[in-house]
């Protein structure tokens, strides 16, 4: 399809303003905020499908990651977010079935994975900031409509006699219910393995009592009543979460728009310059340290840290990291490697997130809701798949936060030169404030095994030079300035030449050593077996039954078990 | 639960040709399921008229001899009966899609489980919304031959939900007998509960609705029925040919008594010096066209969406086929060729060619498109011969629809795109409007005196089962 080239759509941009929704009205009373979703049947990002009966392509979501990182920074007062739909036939019918039939490969997996991405936002706005999302399933709630409803803590359903949850991707599509449906049901929700079995085999899906008795949902409410049931129950919750929030009054800020100069081979924000070479393969991404001014604000406490709103370092620099990540992933298809430099002072770093962490525990929303956002950033890097080699040679400040992407990426080259003596450095931040999304610091992975190393430094917030780095196992190649040059363009190269397929599914194995947890059964469970699913001949081939949804002729199946 | 005291003589009870008595499976299912059944035909059948004598035909066996007999019955002692057509082994086969000419299936098969359950419950939940929305008729009738039709149709379409009851008990397990229970308790216009389709939620306080419901929704259900009596299961094949006799009969009292009223209206409009109807207690042709409007465009809806994958699904599967599928058609596959239909596009009414499969729907509704012209040309041959000017007609069949590719845009009844304003401004003129209904409750006052009938409509140019018109159809 075209966009396999990417060339012939203009590029997707991931910024958006609630001025310019399309797909969603959102409104606030207090402590709740209604999330109403009426997707705009003709508004879709490319051409050729309808958005009908409320299904959604990438451009609903990122709207609808717009709203969740919103409510949190702009409308830190709302505790109860109700999700509900304006369509009057369907809460969601999930994501659109003719762009999914009409996209490639890499569409369907960069829109699913953005997708999930935001569904683990939802769930950790609750986890993080009290904000507690209720879906009132008002509708037909199938398929993603479905998944999207596991996402929030609880999910009500209108019982009309006809208004079903449904799981319709394997008897329907062929495919899985992808965005998390079935990790969330058996491992979330807690529904028995059976019975998720009948459940997701089941085209029709399950309403009524049934569907309360099965734990599918939290009950169902005539829609009479519905209205008012759900506003009884958002104000209970409500509750509930401002008793754990406490009861500072919480005044939102209000998140700029991204500063980004465009050119044809790069976006250069503030902090953070993106640029890529089609030729090579090859991209850079670099970002600067906080500058001395922006080390004042933080010492300032944290006060003055939510007096710099959206333009504090911590919170521009992960925003730009993120919009960058984004456009890696979707707008450049064929860079396979990604250089990574941290630029500035490595002791400033370390200052820089000392002064953080201390404002941190003074318990300040705002505070709270940027060290959040930087650990979101994060496990968007970790679960971004390309290459990625983080480079420290001279000026180079992986120190503090910035050490993380060092960490995160799947290998990290050191410059040892006396003459331009570079530092790294642990901080505040290193030991578990900054998570991946199984739930452990990258640190912790690293030395997975090797308790003895993991214990030298843990707690630890310094400067190491390049040999102590070295010797502490925080550093791939060591190199001096005779080798690095040949030695490091000999690894790109050599990277450069392996096959896509193989490098993504050995980094995506390799970066989350440890146990799972649901996140990350999602991510890499889930979502394999549904990547693998998508280039079966039974999803996708000319008879395959994604494919021919919604034509006339019936799917044939490969009957051979893989 | 209380032991049924009628479990015992259920199956004499019961007339059938399903072998009932055989098969106490089913039987302890429907034991069950009658009580609920009787507790709903008490709260949302015929109101108050219970204990009254009403000259029914009933079935009690598919032979010609059985099939129809007349007698005087009070409504509750009905006997609801479950017949199949019988089994022709020769005939039972496949009649559409990728399996067409391979053997119908006797049971369910696994993968179209939940389909048939889907496509049998829509059906069944018609059935007895039509006798909630015609409950308080009777109170209205313009006569007593008037009132044994509807209450004919009221008793036919309780024994039409027995006839899908049935298949659900027998067929379908457990989620049969949930889904048998359901249907008792959906309401038709209940904002909890509401009936599943679109037109059976419609209120139908009167008799000209009530007409034009049997006329054009009732004329739906033929269709559909149609279409179903060509499945490859077949148990629903057989159960519905057999409705299908019953329902010519519905078809009948609409199209003959929207016929007498047009009749009457025209012989009023001669006898008023201005030719005005209503100063002479009758209804206007005006109301008349749009209560056609109104009911016409509700029933195309029933068909469902213009271009539909589950339309495609079911016949490519051999649930559900053409009309006459089995007669009509030589290619029964219909894997290639495309239809042509008009929809909206960049707010342009276009042309466009669907893959036949998925138009299935509207190969259906033509169908009943092209009945409903015959019985309007019918009326105008009335019209005609009675030498009044006026002519009706029907709507465009993208005028005022709620479902499928012309729902959400705006059609005048001839059928051409206008802008919402220009619709809200003329839908008084083109759709039933409150004050009709008042002007048609008002004229709408029994009349209960053997062979006698209200002004606004013409007698029936017969009686039924040959008995003369003022034969007493229902003992008051
Ligand atoms: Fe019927
Ligand atoms: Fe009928």
């Amino acid at each position: 399809m075209a966009e396999a080239e990417g060339q012939s759509f203009p590029a997707v941009d991931f910024e958006r303003t609630p001025a310019d929704y399309k797909h969603w009205k959102v409104s606030y009373d207090g402590e709740i905020a209604r999330v109403l979703m009426d997707v705009d049947p003709d508004g879709g990002l490319r051409p050729g499908y309808e958005l009908k009966l409320n299904s959604y392509d990438l451009g609903v979501d990122i709207e609808l990651a717009d709203v969740v990182r919103r409510m949190r920074f702009e409308h830190p007062e709302v505790r109860t977010v109700i999700v509900s739909s304006g369509n009057d036939r369907a809460f969601c019918a999930g994501a659109n079935i003719n762009m999914l039939g009409a996209s490639t490969h890499a569409w369907k997996v960069n829109f699913c994975k953005f997708t999930n991405e935001t569904r683990c936002e939802i769930e950790d706005a609750e986890r993080h900031s009290q904000q507690v999302w209720i879906a009132a399933c008002n509708g037909t709630t199938a398929g993603g409509g479905y998944e999207l409803a596991l996402a929030c803590r609880e999910i009500y359903l209108i019982d009309d006699g006809n208004s079903a949850v449904s799981l319709p991707e394997v008897p329907l599509l062929g495919v899985l219910p992808g965005t998390g449906g079935l990790t969330r049901l058996v491992d979330k929700r807690k529904v028995r393995r059976d019975l998720a079995d009948v459940f997701s085999t089941t085209a029709e899906g399950v309403r009524g009592k049934r569907a309360v008795k099965w734990g599918l949902v939290d009950g169902i409410y005539p829609r009479s009543k519905f209205d008012e049931a759900m506003a009884k129950r958002a104000g209970e919750v409500a509750q509930e979460a401002a008793a754990k929030a406490g009861d500072t009054p919480r005044k939102g800020i209000t998140l700029e728009p991204l500063q980004v100069s465009v050119e044809d081979n790069s976006r250069s924000y503030g902090s953070v310059r993106f640029s890529w070479d089609d030729e090579t393969r090859i991209a850079e991404l670099e970002i600067d340290g906080p500058s001395e001014a922006d080390l004042e604000v933080v010492r300032g406490g944290a006060e003055a840290i939510y007096a710099a709103g959206s333009k504090l370092w911590a919170l521009r620099a992960y925003r730009e990291l993120d919009d960058a990540l984004l456009h890696l992933r979707v707008n450049h298809l064929n860079i396979g490697l990604v250089l990574v430099r941290a630029k500035g002072d490595a002791q400033r770093l370390l200052d820089h997130d000392a002064a953080l962490a201390k404002a941190l525990e003074s318990g300040h929303w705002f505070v709270n809701e940027v060290v959040a956002h930087m650990a979101r950033t994060l496990r968007r890097f970790d679960l971004t798949s390309r290459s990625f080699f983080a480079l420290g040679d001279a000026g180079t400040a992986f120190a503090g936060n910035l050490f993380e992407l060092a960490l995160a990426s799947d290998r990290f080259y050191l410059l040892d030169d006396p003459d331009q003596p570079v530092h790294v450095g642990l901080g505040a931040l290193n030991h578990g404030v900054l998570p991946m999304s199984h739930g452990v610091s990258r640190l912790d992975v690293r030395f997975y095994g090797d308790d003895a190393a993991a214990k030298a430094l843990a707690g630890k917030q310094e400067l190491l030079d390049p040999e102590s780095a070295d010797d502490a196992g925080l550093v791939t190649v060591l190199l001096d300035d005779i080798d690095w040059d040949d030695d490091v363009r000999v690894a790109i190269e050599e990277r450069a030449s392996l096959s896509p397929d193989a490098l993504t599914g050995m980094e995506a194995n390799l970066r989350f050593p440890m146990p799972e947890n649901a996140d990350s059964k999602i991510f890499a469970r889930l979502t394999a077996w549904q990547n693998w699913i998508f280039i079966r001949p039974n999803a996708t081939g000319p008879e395959g039954a994604l494919t021919l949804y919604g034509k006339p002729e019936r799917p044939r199946f490969d009957w051979k078990r893989v | 639960m209380q032991p049924v005291s009628n479990s015992v003589d259920l199956t004499s009870k019961i007339p059938n040709n399903v072998g009932l008595s055989d098969d106490p499976k089913l039987r302890k299912a429907l034991e069950r399921w009658l009580p609920n059944y009787l507790d709903w035909w008490r709260d949302m059948g015929p109101s108050d008229f219970a204990d009254k004598p009403v000259y029914l035909r009933t079935a009690i066996s598919v032979d010609n001899a059985g099939w129809a007999h007349y007698d005087h019955v009070k409504m509750p002692d009905y006997r609801w009966g479950i017949f199949l057509n019988p089994l022709k082994e020769d005939e039972a086969t496949i009649k559409c899609g990728d399996d067409a000419g391979k053997a119908a299936w006797a049971e369910v098969p696994g993968e179209h489980r939940n389909a048939l359950r889907r496509i049998i419950v829509t059906q069944a939940d018609t059935e007895p919304a039509s006798v909630e929305q015609q409950r308080l008729l009777g109170h209205t009738a313009p006569s007593l031959y008037d009132m044994r039709n509807l209450f004919q149709v009221n008793v036919e379409e309780g024994r039409h939900l027995w006839a899908m009851v049935y298949l659900l008990h027998k067929y379908f397990g457990r989620d049969g007998r949930d889904e048998a229970e359901e249907l008792l308790n959906r309401r038709s216009g209940d904002e909890d509960k509401p009936r599943i389709l679109g037109a059976f939620n419609q209120p139908c306080d009167h008799w000209l609705s009530f007409f034009a419901f049997t006329m054009f929704t009732d004329r739906d259900g033929k269709y559909q029925l149609a279409a179903l009596a060509e499945s490859g299961f077949d148990p629903l094949a057989r159960t519905t040919q057999f409705m299908l006799t019953e329902e010519a009969h519905h078809l009948f009292v609409g199209q003959t008594g929207l016929q007498r009223i047009i009749q009457r209206s025209a012989q009023l409009e001669k006898m008023d010096p201005n030719g005005d109807v209503r100063n002479q207690g009758g209804i206007d042709f005006d109301l008349i066209q749009r209560t056609i409007n109104y009911w016409f465009t509700y029933s195309l809806d029933l068909f469902g969406g213009e271009i539909s994958s589950n339309a495609a699904d079911f016949f490519a599967s051999g649930l559900k086929g053409r009309f006459r599928e089995a007669k009509k058609y030589e290619d029964h596959k219909a894997q290639s060729g495309d239809y042509r239909m008009h929809l909206v596009e960049g707010g342009k009414l276009v042309e466009k060619d669907i893959p036949l499969r998925n138009a299935m729907n509207e190969v259906l509704r033509d169908e009943y498109v092209a009945d409903c012209e015959r019985a309007l040309r019918k009326w105008n041959k009335v019209l005609e011969e009675e030498g009044v000017e006026t002519r009706l007609t029907l709507p465009s069949r993208r005028f005022h629809r709620h479902q499928g590719i012309h729902a959400g845009h705006f059609f005048n009844p001839d059928g051409e795109l206008i802008s919402e304003d220009e619709y809200r401004a003329n839908e008084q003129k083109w759709l039933l409007t409150p004050a009709d209904n008042d002007y048609l409750l008002s004229i709408m006052k029994p009349v209960h005196e053997p062979g006698k009938f209200a002004n606004w409509i013409a007698p029936p140019s017969r009686g039924i089962e040959g008995k003369p018109l003022e034969f007493e159809y229902v003992r008051l």
